[in-house]
């Protein structure tokens, strides 16, 4: 898999079309790893050049913002912005919603002014540019619901592109009865992914993957590691994983056309 | 001539206008306990939250019953008000319909007051059932104790009965009756009077009238011990509110100073601290009570109108965890009408009282089941933002505290040391790529 770090592209002098933010769930987590891989292909097939930090990449520091440590949150941008300025980084996309809201509102009042893109933004762009094509049909007429993330929705108001490119794949989108400005969280957001739920009657992915259910689809499609992590957990609770996918909207489109 | 009457009304305007402005005077102290914060950004936008949001009541409507419902009480109730206009004028100088003098238009005026009136004590007979017989989950939850529930109840008869006596007035009102425009409702109740002598009749009509006007100075004065207050407030605080997209947390600077201070190459780290060198305590962070909020999240605690739409879309409180959007902002109000009270007792210096808002009203369980989703915020129709307290008391439970959950620690100090949340090497971020 061809991909280039931000220091190869300076070591031959040239800067690249895009910094792909991959994100520490879409580095290190398996699941979350395949969506990278997917968005990876979509980006080779359509020739991009791009970069990724690697290891210099750090986390943005959104769960920690969450937690409340308003100081270790700034310690990691300031650092990434440190980097991402002498990189002379000028566009950001990121398949992490929760990266992208950082990116794209936190930082800049600590001197990181990017364009940031959601993948799912920056995917529709390609195809509407005629770069990224889709030629093959395997997904048309397939039942598909698409859970909106927190923090792509109603945190920074993008509800359509994820549902463009379904429609793209010619799919029968199946809302949920909540979805869009009133979509249910997946429950993992403000770093509930990294601890236990306090007590109650029932966990949020559960809640949420009862709603996906109701619309009784093929595949559940999600544009967050986060949300899909909670729904394949979800799904999995309900016994229902030999029956319904969980998939990222780039898996979708990389699996379509079989790369 | 007998001027009693007109007499007795001015004391009553003055003692009903007099109370009402010494309470707005403690409301704005109260608020005034927060912290600054800047708002004199993006006024245009804001100014057109305002009319959209609060005046074009554009997320009420979202739920489409109790929505427009709610819009015929809104409009019918500030339309009707005009009629105050003439009540006090005719109650000031001893006139009657003093407004009668010019001609058709009165007759549309009342004509339309009288049909709102009618649409206005449907619209509230309807929302009292809502919440009384079909007993909707969101007025039921946990936090909606005895005060809040009868304060919910107590505003609607006030409005069944000012309505009622509206159109008892104008049907016991002989001329008015005779003029016969206007009285579009109300002659169709005139005929229940019909073997009342006139003697009576007036006094019924007289005693509509006043009560009607002394009836609206008691609501007016009633409106800051109740959520009524929102029809005040919901524009100043529709107008404040954030207009940066709902998934951007402010950067505190005071941690900002810090951070780029210990960032800073060139900084001496032996250099003592600046704060020695003024006498200020440094910086608390993060809140844990209400004077450590600022002043528009206190704001908004007053505009609340306990409609609980934030707590029936909260993903904590709908899987049965104790988080309540809805409680955060009640108790923010009920600590700050504790703060206020205090002060009066104190003559005008807080003492302290060995309470606050962390702890003594809202829980750490409660501040922890919260996922930021921001659902709270989008429900709200006054543009509440139920999550920036929440955020504000986490952070002084971080940083002030250190009392994360054991979890989060962990999670922390992963980041601290390798860049992820996660215990891995940041050397291996890369490792997907040949996987
Ligand atoms: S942001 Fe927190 S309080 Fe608001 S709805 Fe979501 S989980 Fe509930
Ligand atoms: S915060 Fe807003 S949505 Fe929640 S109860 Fe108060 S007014 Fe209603």
């Amino acid at each position: 898999m061809t991909v280039k770090t931000m220091a190869e592209f300076m070591a031959e002098g040239k800067q690249p079309e895009i910094l792909f933010w991959v994100g520490s769930a879409g580095s290190y987590d398996d699941r979350a790893k395949k969506i990278t891989r997917a968005f990876v292909k979509l980006l080779n097939s359509a020739n991009i050049e791009f970069a990724v930090l690697g290891a210099e990449e750090s986390c943005t520091g959104d769960a920690a913002k969450r937690a409340g440590n308003e100081f270790l949150f700034q310690m990691q941008a300031v650092t990434n912005i440190e980097i991402l300025n002498a990189y002379e980084i000028k566009k950001i996309v990121t398949a992490c919603p929760h990266s992208f809201n950082t990116l794209k509102n936190e930082y800049p009042s600590l001197g990181g002014n990017y364009e940031v893109l959601h993948h799912t933004q920056y995917l529709q762009q390609l195809i509407k540019e005629g770069r990224l094509k889709v030629t093959n049909n395997s997904f048309k007429g397939k039942r598909i619901t698409f859970h909106d993330p927190c923090y792509l929705g109603r945190a920074n108001e993008v509800y359509e592109a994820p549902r463009e490119l379904l429609k793209e794949l010619g799919v029968n989108l199946v809302e949920m009865k909540r979805h869009r400005r009133t979509a249910l969280c997946c429950g993992a957001g403000g770093a509930q992914m990294f601890k236990e739920s306090e007590k109650g009657d029932k966990d949020v992915n559960v809640l949420r993957t009862e709603d996906a259910l109701q619309t009784n689809p093929d595949v559940i499609a999600t544009g967050c590691p986060y949300c899909n992590t909670m729904m394949t957990d979800g799904v999995k609770f309900k016994e229902k994983e030999a029956d319904i996918k969980v998939l990222d909207i780039a898996e979708l489109l990389a699996n379509n056309q079989e790369l | 001539m007998n001027y009693l009457p007109n007499i007795l009304f001015a004391i009553a305007l003055v003692i009903g206008i007099g109370y009402f402005v010494k309470n707005v005077r403690k409301l704005i102290r109260n608020i005034k306990l927060g912290k600054d914060v800047d708002v004199s950004n993006n006024k245009s936008q804001r100014l057109k939250n305002m009319i959209n949001i609060a005046l074009g009541q554009s997320k009420m409507v979202r739920r489409p019953v109790a929505g427009f419902l709610h819009v015929i009480v809104y409009v019918g109730f500030i339309i009707i008000n005009i009629e105050v206009l003439e009540i006090i004028i005719d109650g000031l100088f001893g006139t009657h319909r003093i407004f009668s003098g010019i001609g058709n238009l009165y007759g549309v005026l009342i004509g339309s007051f009288e049909i709102l009136a009618v649409l206005v004590l449907i619209s509230v007979i309807v929302f009292w059932i809502r919440r009384n017989v079909i007993k909707l989950k969101r007025f039921w939850n946990s936090e909606m104790t005895s005060w809040p529930k009868n304060d919910a109840n107590y505003i609607l008869y006030f409005e069944m009965v000012l309505m009622s006596l509206f159109l008892i007035m104008n049907a016991t009102d002989v001329s008015f009756q005779a003029m016969g425009s206007g009285n579009i409702i109300s002659q169709h109740i005139a005929p229940l009077f019909s073997k009342i002598p006139e003697h009576t009749l007036h006094l019924i009509e007289r005693s509509a009238w006043w009560l009607h006007i002394l009836g609206i100075l008691v609501f007016l004065n009633y409106l800051y011990f109740s959520k009524h207050l929102h029809i005040l407030l919901a524009f100043p605080n529709t107008y404040y509110a954030s207009v940066k997209p709902k998934g951007q947390l402010d950067n505190l600077e005071s941690v900002t100073k810090e951070v780029m201070l210990m960032m800073d190459p060139n900084a001496d780290p032996f250099a003592a601290p600046e704060e020695a060198e003024t006498n200020e305590d440094p910086e608390k962070f993060g809140a844990s009570d209400v004077t450590d909020l600022n002043w528009v999240q206190l704001l908004s605690a007053y505009t609340c109108t306990e409609c609980g739409r934030c707590t029936s879309s909260c993903p904590a409180n709908l899987t049965g965890k104790k988080l309540s959007p809805r409680k955060i902002m009640m108790d923010t109000r009920d600590r700050l009408e504790e703060v206020g009270k205090n002060i009066d007792a104190n003559k005008g210096e807080f003492k302290d009282d060995g309470k606050q808002l962390l702890g003594d009203y809202i829980t750490k369980e409660e501040l922890w089941a919260c996922t930021t989703c921001n659902a709270c915020v989008e429900e709200c129709p006054v543009s509440i933002s139920p999550l920036s307290i929440i955020m504000d008391m986490r952070r002084y439970l971080v940083m002030e505290e250190s009392a994360a959950p054991m979890e989060l620690n962990n999670m922390m100090t992963n980041i601290e040391n390798n860049g992820a949340p996660w215990p891995y090497n940041q050397m291996d971020r890369l490792n997907w790529k040949d996987e």
